[in-house]
């Protein structure tokens, strides 16, 4: 097993981009104000980490194992055809039940959608409240669940 | 170089394995556990990965493999049973 320097730097720089990558769409996940902010992260950013990975890992087995290893290639089509599908499929789930989305939105999909108290650092009520259908006033704390 | 980067790579996915466990427990909606729930799965995955880079190995990829499918058929049941109420219709 005797792997050429760059090819040993690559495989390296591939993981720790992917571990990055993936560690910051966790923390969107986790940080996000609202649910349909918190889809961008893990669906986008996740699944580039781990499919930088899955890369690095594919060169490092091609290299040092015995020939082409398979079940990477396997996993990362599996991984990037699933994503937006499980993602348009969250989207649609939370649209149907009605998932209060933050103050700042636009244009949200129906006005009596009920809004959260947005968190200080994103809370600015002027421009929240130029849009022609968020209702000012309401919903400071009637975040009415579906069930 | 590998040998040296891995750690650093394990860890980083474990404070993002920490992370999604915290959006599977406080989250305010079913929509946002499950969003959680898939993620896990997801980062699972690489750091299945990255163990088997570690222990030289690839025998545990399929395992990487079934979790993939598993998540992904999972999330899917869940989400069709918050839209229809029901799974197999």
């Amino acid at each position: 097993m005797n792997i050429p320097l760059w090819l040993d730097a690559l495989i390296a720089a591939l993981l720790l981009i992917g571990a990055i990558v993936a560690t910051l769409g966790s923390v969107g996940l986790a940080r996000m104000p609202d649910f349909y902010m918190r889809l961008h992260g893990p669906t986008k950013a996740c699944t580039l980490g781990v499919g930088c990975t899955m890369l690095g890992s594919l060169l490092y087995f091609s290299v040092a194992g015995q020939g082409i290893s398979v079940q990477e290639v396997l996993i990362t089509v599996f991984l990037f055809v699933t994503a937006p599908v499980s993602a348009h499929v969250m989207a649609r789930a939370a649209l149907h039940r009605r998932v209060a989305c933050s103050a700042n939105t636009r244009h949200p999909p129906w006005p009596e959608m009920d809004h959260p108290p947005a968190p200080p650092s994103l809370a600015n009520p002027g421009e929240a409240r130029q849009g022609p259908s968020s209702i000012p006033g309401e919903g400071s704390d009637t975040r009415t669940r579906g069930s | 170089m590998i040998a040296a980067v891995l750690p650093l790579a394990l860890l980083l996915f474990s404070v993002s394995l920490l992370l999604n466990l915290y959006r599977l427990l406080r989250g305010p909606d079913l929509t946002d556990r499950i969003l959680g729930l898939d993620t896990l799965s997801i980062n699972a995955i690489a750091v299945i990965v990255l163990a088997g880079i570690y222990m030289d190995t690839t025998i545990i990829f399929e395992a990487a493999l079934l979790i993939a499918l598993m998540g992904f058929v999972g999330t899917v049941a869940m989400t069709k049973y918050l839209v229809r109420g029901d799974v197999i219709e």
